[in-house]
């Protein structure tokens, strides 16, 4: 289990306890826990170290505010300054060719032809007339497998199986494109590898025939630190117009995104997030870097919630977040449904505020028997309404589940923390770390 | 000669020369700046440990792993301060190989007939590649492989494994698309031990590791074998694709988790990645690497050898 990012931070800022202005001398070890957070997530060493030299520069000229102290200042600047690199103007696709050419480029088993798929149903959804090309001749059956897709989608798939030269296949494409009346045509075409030049230039050369209005370059969410290497390469070769990022519904942290941002500078136009033809997403640059913070990501926990749990039970849960209605009856199902799932850490861990509650805890289907019995003993009433739980109310609780105040207290806190950050996470953007409860 | 006894032999000096050149493109760099930190240093100093950090967490070692390197070479090294460039590189070869070799098991002899292979992973670390490739190697082995299609999910995963059953002149039991995927391990197992078959290597769907519903399902995949063939699958192999970073580690872990991987295959070498996510993978998981996967055609795959991995990493 990776620890998470935050809890790293709270561990570097434990270092600034009691300080009340960041020093050259006292903000070092703080940086040093940042860059190394930062590679734990696959960011590349050394977009890491620049990063955080630029953190660093700033929070030293920055003013310390009486009122906040370093460890929150700096958990602000990180945050700010990740939102900022990952975020920036992104333009939407380039449909204004007739037609328009969309040219998919990446690695092997990136995602490639799956958000192919993917892209002309979205397409194909705002109205326009998309046509799927098979390009990629190398891989075994990838004609096949585009042409599954692009039935799944109900658009057409053009393909020649007996020609084995993209460019060619490419061009008549284009030209059934045009005397059909499709107007947007997307190039799927094979993995390559960008130490392969053979395989580079043929790309660039359908490129140079093609002049696509746009040219997507697919990632996989869960690359570490080569994803510099290849994205300048392709970005050289190709001057890519956008990124896409895939698989981001696994649990990788996905720092790969910081370091393509950060070399390239080219925005990240999708996200995939599933093997679905529906799994597509435009990118969020804040909750990326909320994740990549492992500062907890509400909108992944509902969305793997309800692919988990009961559909009406999920959506209830969701809108009950966004009113910051969520009471401890909630937490309580929320525990159960949890239960059965097996990998509980993890999925506890995105919900903001709980990955740090329970890093240091082994968890087992037991760890919850103490938080069961403190809401098991409460009533209704302050199960709905935890406020009204005053000294002796926990007295009560706290004998009648066989605990103590101390738990009691600090369920009743962490449950406070928690709601506290959903609605941070519904209210603002960009700004929220500035306002997240540290404990010191 | 014995089942799997191949397993042991040394890459062929052909091979060897193939690896040396799919690794060509990591050795360069990471060898440029090795000796770039090594050459002209007489101690080891802050600055050698902060450029050996830099280059071993830039192949995806990971931190933990890398701490664990610069500690064990600190250790060595504080009580005879001064060392030369030699000293430097061989001590550090001998401790990645070290966390690579603890975990080397041997390669058991299997008398069990048919040997099944269980081949699991995440999407697109390339599986079904590496069973395409692995089928030929056993083939050319002299053994009869039968062929288990039960990725019935992705789009024309059937179609692509009876591709590579052609190319390398291997059987593949399939019951077409959308279809129970236990069924057709079983199906296969069953089939593999009527036909009397040295090996039986089953593909299955990518699937992501936190998918707790797809992982039971291997579970299950898993299981249905045993009822056929006694203690099969005999190998778990979990497909790392060498540009993963750091979820490597969780890789591992949730899939030994539900289908107690026993080894691992290395793929796509032949690209700029460096592959280190296997050496704290080894080290951590006590899963000893045994394919590596350096391109996409029938014969690049080759038996994982920690030294040799590591001599090509620093010759
Ligand atoms: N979980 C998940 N799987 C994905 C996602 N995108 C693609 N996949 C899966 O990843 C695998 C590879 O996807 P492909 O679309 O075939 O990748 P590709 O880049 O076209 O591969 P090549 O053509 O061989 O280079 C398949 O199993 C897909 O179902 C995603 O966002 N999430
Ligand atoms: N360069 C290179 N490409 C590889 C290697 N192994 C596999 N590939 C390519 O990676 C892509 C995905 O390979 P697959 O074998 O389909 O991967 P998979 O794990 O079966 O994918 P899913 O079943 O969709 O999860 C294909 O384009 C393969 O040709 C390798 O060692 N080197
Ligand atoms: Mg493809
Ligand atoms: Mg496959």
């Amino acid at each position: 289990m990776f620890e998470n990012l935050s809890s790293k931070l709270d561990k570097a800022f434990q270092t600034l306890k009691g300080q009340s202005k960041l020093t050259e001398l006292n903000i070092a070890e703080t940086v040093k826990e940042i860059r190394r957070a930062l590679v734990d997530a696959d960011v590349s060493y050394k977009i890491a170290k620049d990063f955080t030299n630029r953190i660093k520069d700033k929070a030293l000229g920055g003013d310390v505010l009486t009122s906040v102290s370093p460890g929150q200042l700096m958990t602000k600047i990180v945050n700010d300054e990740l939102v900022e690199l990952l975020g920036g103007e992104t333009q939407p696709i380039d449909l204004s060719g007739n037609p328009s050419v969309i040219l998919i480029a990446g690695l092997q088993g990136s995602g490639k032809t799956t958000f192919s798929g993917k892209l002309v149903k979205h397409l194909k959804s705002k109205g326009r007339n998309p046509l799927l090309v098979a390009c990629d001749v190398y891989r075994p059956a990838a004609i096949n497998q585009i042409k599954v897709l692009g039935e799944q989608v109900g658009v057409s798939v053009f393909a020649n199986e007996d020609l084995k030269d993209p460019l060619a296949i490419a061009k008549d494409a284009i030209k059934h494109a045009k005397a059909n009346n499709y107007n947007v045509v997307v190039v799927d075409t094979a993995g390559r590898l960008s130490v392969d030049e053979v395989m580079m230039n043929e790309i660039g050369n359908l490129k140079s025939a093609l002049n696509p209005q746009e040219i997507l370059f697919v990632v996989d969410a869960m690359t570490g630190q080569d994803a510099v290497n290849t994205a300048k390469v392709f970005n050289d070769k190709l001057d890519f117009d956008g990124v896409v990022l895939t698989k981001l519904d696994g649990d990788t942290k996905g720092g790969a995104a910081i370091s393509i941002k950060a070399i390239v500078n080219k925005p990240i136009k999708f996200v995939s997030t599933g093997e679905k033809m529906e799994a597509l997403d435009v990118f969020h640059p804040d909750r990326m870097a909320s994740r990549i913070l492992g500062m907890g990501d509400i909108v992944s926990f509902v969305e793997r919630a309800q692919d988990t749990f009961d559909k009406d039970e999920a959506a209830k849960l969701q809108k009950k977040m966004r009113k910051n209605q969520f009471d401890f009856d909630d937490f309580l199902k929320q525990l159960a449904q949890i239960k059965k799932m097996g990998n509980i850490k993890d999925l506890m861990g995105m919900i903001p505020g709980v990955g740090k509650a329970i890093k240091d805890v082994d968890i087992d289907d037991d760890s919850f028997k103490g938080i069961e019995a403190i809401i098991h003993s409460m009533t209704s009433e302050e199960r709905q309404s935890p406020q009204i739980l005053d000294g002796s109310r926990k007295q009560r609780i706290a004998k009648g589940s066989g605990t103590s105040t101390t738990e009691v207290n600090k369920l009743v806190k962490q449950f406070d923390e928690m709601k506290k950050m959903m609605k941070q996470m519904n209210s603002s953007k960009g700004t929220r770390a500035g306002k997240m409860p540290f404990k010191r | 000669m014995g089942l799997l006894d191949f397993f042991k032999k040394k890459p062929t000096t052909e091979q060897k020369e193939k690896l040396d050149e799919g690794l060509e493109k990591t050795r360069s760099s990471f060898i440029n700046k090795i000796s770039k930190v090594v050459v002209g240093k007489s101690t080891i100093d802050e600055n050698f440990l902060d450029d050996l950090e830099e280059i071993l967490i830039s192949s995806d070692v990971g931190v933990d792993t890398t701490v664990k390197i610069i500690d064990r070479i600190e250790a060595r090294v504080s009580k005879d301060k001064y060392l030369g460039e030699t000293e430097l590189n061989t001590m550090l070869k001998e401790e990645i190989i070290g966390l690579l070799s603890e975990n080397e098991s041997p390669i058991h002899n299997q008398e069990t007939k048919p040997y099944v292979i269980m081949v699991v992973g995440v999407n697109g670390v390339g599986k079904t590649t590496t069973i395409g490739k692995l089928s030929h190697m056993f083939k050319q082995q002299g053994l009869k492989v039968v062929i288990g299609a039960a990725d019935t999910f992705r789009a024309a995963a059937v179609d692509q494994i009876k591709i590579w059953g052609d190319r390398v002149g291997v059987e593949v039991v399939a019951k077409g698309m959308n279809t129970d995927p236990a069924a057709v391990a079983f199906e296969a197992v069953k089939y593999g031990s009527e036909v009397e078959a040295d090996v039986v290597i089953i593909d299955t769907a990518g699937r992501l590791h936190n998918k707790v519903n797809l992982m039971n399902e291997l579970s299950k995949i898993k299981r249905v074998m045993d009822k056929q063939v006694d203690g099969a699958p005999h190998e778990v192999l979990l497909v790392l694709d060498a540009s993963t970073g750091q979820n490597a580690f969780e890789q591992a872990k949730q899939f030994t988790a539900s289908t107690e991987v026993s080894a691992l295959a290395l793929t796509k070498l032949d690209g700029t990645a460096k592959g280190g996510v296997v050496i704290g993978i080894s080290d951590q998981f006590n899963i000893p690497v045994k394919y590596i996967g350096v391109g996409e055609q029938m014969n690049d795959l080759q038996i994982f050898d920690g030294k040799n991995f590591v001599n090509s990493l620093f010759s």
